[in-house]
């Protein structure tokens, strides 16, 4: 109802405004009629009519700029009506909701769902956010002690996510609020992944770095004159820095995951020939351990997206572990199969060894860092204890799966599943 | 959600009864968190701030076990909002002592940071304190959301749970074997662990009174135990 009456008003303004702006040709007209009726002695009703066409054709639209600057004047401010809080929270990128006075859930945006998840309107808000202070927030907005407040909230599960979340009332006397996400989870990951580094790197640096001077302590002392103690102190420096190296390219290759494990790889990798490259570099080493690699594969194209040297690492680090650690049963297939089973179709790519296995309560836990089963055999394997770690990382990123199955004296099997969009 | 009641005032009650289960369940999971970040940073400072948080919890569940009383008393609840109010008491309970036991982790702290300890044998516990965080998270995101179809998962991540710890305990008492020097340290990690575990079998708990709350049915009693400890016994090392 309120519609018409405002169009019709603005008709009627529409309309004077014309007349008003032809105003010097109608006085003209008019002049000109009134001439005529005086010289040709026309009818007065005549001359009427002439006059109310004449207004009628002032009347009609015109292509005058001030009518365009008008009407766009109109449609601005009929759009900024128009405009939902519903489009406008949905063109935001960061996570934003709107909620009402009881703190119930009134609007979520499409940003907010997908960081948060399990949250839909009619939701109470501080049941969602348990946090501390986010109660104490939502209670201070609410309260209306302050018409806006700000506070840090940190999630630790399932990832780490800081965000700066910011509380308001909406408008003036719309009993509603609002609470805005600014995602900082980025800069703080920087900062951990730096402590960390320094934390894991001098740890783990130091045994062979200990070992290392107290071989040259020996070598300057009481082994200075002995070629053949120099020989194999030397060799056993030479392993240690050789163990350094390794370790230092393992943890930077780590904390460069670290830094983004959210990155969306955007191309498409060709398994089958990933792993048959692996296979290819990873053939001196088989041979050295008198290994067989037998591969399985199934048929037709085999591609998922990824980024292919990541998943090259991957599938690198599994078969060398299955030829290192899997080494007396002779043998590692290889298999990629198509997971149709399961929630989403997708590659299943599964590395099987027939060694010794995994005991059963170390496997959940074998892809922690430095986590050994036993430390003398990863030694010497020449392991970091980082392995299956960075393996862990990268496919956290590419949204696939590792799954982890043995029996003691049977082997081991490594099921990588890859989504297959 | 709850349907409407006649007096306005009623449904306040529940509500407050919620979001002050909320709340406890906010202060327990951060209680929690950091009693594992004061064990893991070595920062007694940290470990006395959880020891005296536990007061609030403390104090909640006494809240919320007289209103619910009050409330009994006045309104005569029947069905779903008895189980409402019922299920608040037991669940504040449980949240009671998920803080007590973040607390107890919280106080060994002093003791098992005295010698410095190799990070090493953080790190297995921080994993477990991971799955009972996330287990209790997702217990309290449940009774947010009251989709109760998600308990299933809750029960599972138990098994994970008690598998790890398993395997902890194993990983400690080799430490322990070691070295005698690790045995207080490790003796304090242990108890740490087993109140961990303990957390997870809270939020089980939880898991079921809601699961309670919304259909009034009880889930199937029958747990298998994967708690596989008592089992385990190391070989006796050779001496040197």
């Amino acid at each position: 109802m309120a519609d018409t009456g405002a169009e019709r008003i603005t008709t009627a303004q529409a309309l004077r405004a014309r007349v008003w702006n032809g105003r010097w040709l109608l006085a003209a007209g008019v002049v000109a009629i009134a001439a005529v009726y005086a010289f040709a002695g026309m009818s007065v009703y005549v001359v009427l009519v002439a006059c109310v066409v004449l207004i009628a054709a002032a009347m009609l639209p015109t292509g005058g700029a001030s009518q365009f600057i008008q009407s766009d004047a109109a449609i601005e401010a009929s759009g900024l009506q128009r405009l939902s809080g519903e489009y406008l929270a949905a063109a935001v990128a960061d996570p934003l909701i709107i909620f009402d006075r009881t703190a119930t859930i009134v609007h979520a945006n499409a940003a907010a769902f997908a960081a948060f998840g399990g949250i839909a309107p009619g939701m109470s808000l501080s049941l969602k956010f348990r946090a501390p202070e986010m109660q104490a927030l939502l209670d201070s907005v609410l309260s209306g002690t302050v018409a806006s407040d700000a506070v840090d909230y940190t999630e630790k599960l399932p990832v780490e996510r800081a965000y700066r979340v910011s509380a308001s009332s909406v408008g003036h006397a719309t009993d509603l609020f609002v609470l805005v996400f600014k995602d900082q989870s980025e800069t703080r990951r920087i900062d951990r992944m730096r402590a960390d580094f320094i934390a894991n790197a001098s740890h783990e640096l130091r045994t062979p770095l200990a070992s290392i001077s107290g071989f040259i302590e020996t070598l300057r002392g009481p082994a200075r004159n002995d070629p053949a103690a120099r020989e194999q102190f030397l060799q056993i420096m030479q392993n240690q820095t050789g163990r350094m190296a390794r370790l230092i390219d393992d943890l930077l290759s780590l904390s460069r995951l670290e830094m983004k494990p959210y990155l969306k790889p955007g191309t498409e990798v060709d398994l089958r020939q990933t792993i048959d490259s692996v296979i290819d570099s990873l053939g001196p080493l088989a041979r050295e351990n008198s290994v067989v690699i037998e591969r399985d594969y199934a048929e037709g194209p085999l591609d998922v997206p990824g980024d292919r040297d990541e998943l090259f690492q991957v599938f690198e680090n599994l078969v060398e572990n299955a030829c290192k650690y899997g080494q007396p049963g002779g043998r590692v297939t290889v298999s990629i199969a198509r997971g149709e089973a399961g929630p989403e179709p997708g590659i299943d790519v599964t590395i099987r060894d027939y060694g010794p296995g995994i005991p059963e309560e170390h496997i959940p836990r074998i892809t922690e860092r430095f986590y050994r089963i036993d430390v003398e055999s990863s030694r010497t394997q020449k392991g970091t204890g980082l392995g299956l770690s960075i393996v862990k990382h990268i496919l956290t990123r590419h949204n696939a799966r590792l799954s982890i199955k043995s029996e003691v004296g049977k082997g081991a099997a490594f099921t990588v599943h890859l989504p297959a969009r | 959600m709850q349907s409407v009641h006649i007096v306005s005032a009623y449904d306040e009650e529940l509500k407050y009864l919620s979001k002050r289960i909320a709340a406890m369940g906010g202060h327990a999971e951060r209680m929690v968190e950091q009693a594992i970040q004061a064990l893991v940073n070595a920062d007694p400072g940290l470990a006395q701030k959880v020891i005296r948080d536990d007061i609030v919890l403390d104090e909640g569940q006494r809240e919320i076990d007289d209103k619910a009383i009050v409330i009994i008393a006045k309104r005569q609840p029947m069905a779903t909002d008895l189980r409402e109010i019922v299920g608040a008491i037991r669940i504040s309970a449980d949240l009671e002592r998920i803080g007590d036991l973040g607390k107890n982790v919280a106080k060994r702290v002093v003791s098992v940071i005295d010698g410095r300890q190799p990070t090493s044998l953080f790190r297995g516990l921080e994993a477990l304190a991971d799955l009972a965080l996330t287990q209790l998270k997702e217990v309290l995101d449940v009774y947010a959301s009251r989709s109760v179809d998600r308990i299933g998962f809750v029960r599972d991540r138990d098994d994970q749970i008690d598998a790890m710890y398993t395997s902890l305990f194993r990983e400690l008492l080799t430490y322990m074997m070691e070295d005698p020097r690790n045995i207080t340290p490790c003796t304090h990690l242990l108890f740490c662990a087993k109140n961990i575990e303990r957390i997870g079998d809270h939020a089980t708990n939880i898991a079921e009174t809601i699961y309670y709350i919304v259909t009034g049915d009880q889930l199937p009693a029958e747990r298998p135990k994967g708690d596989k400890t008592d089992k385990v016994a190391l070989p006796a090392l050779p001496v040197k």
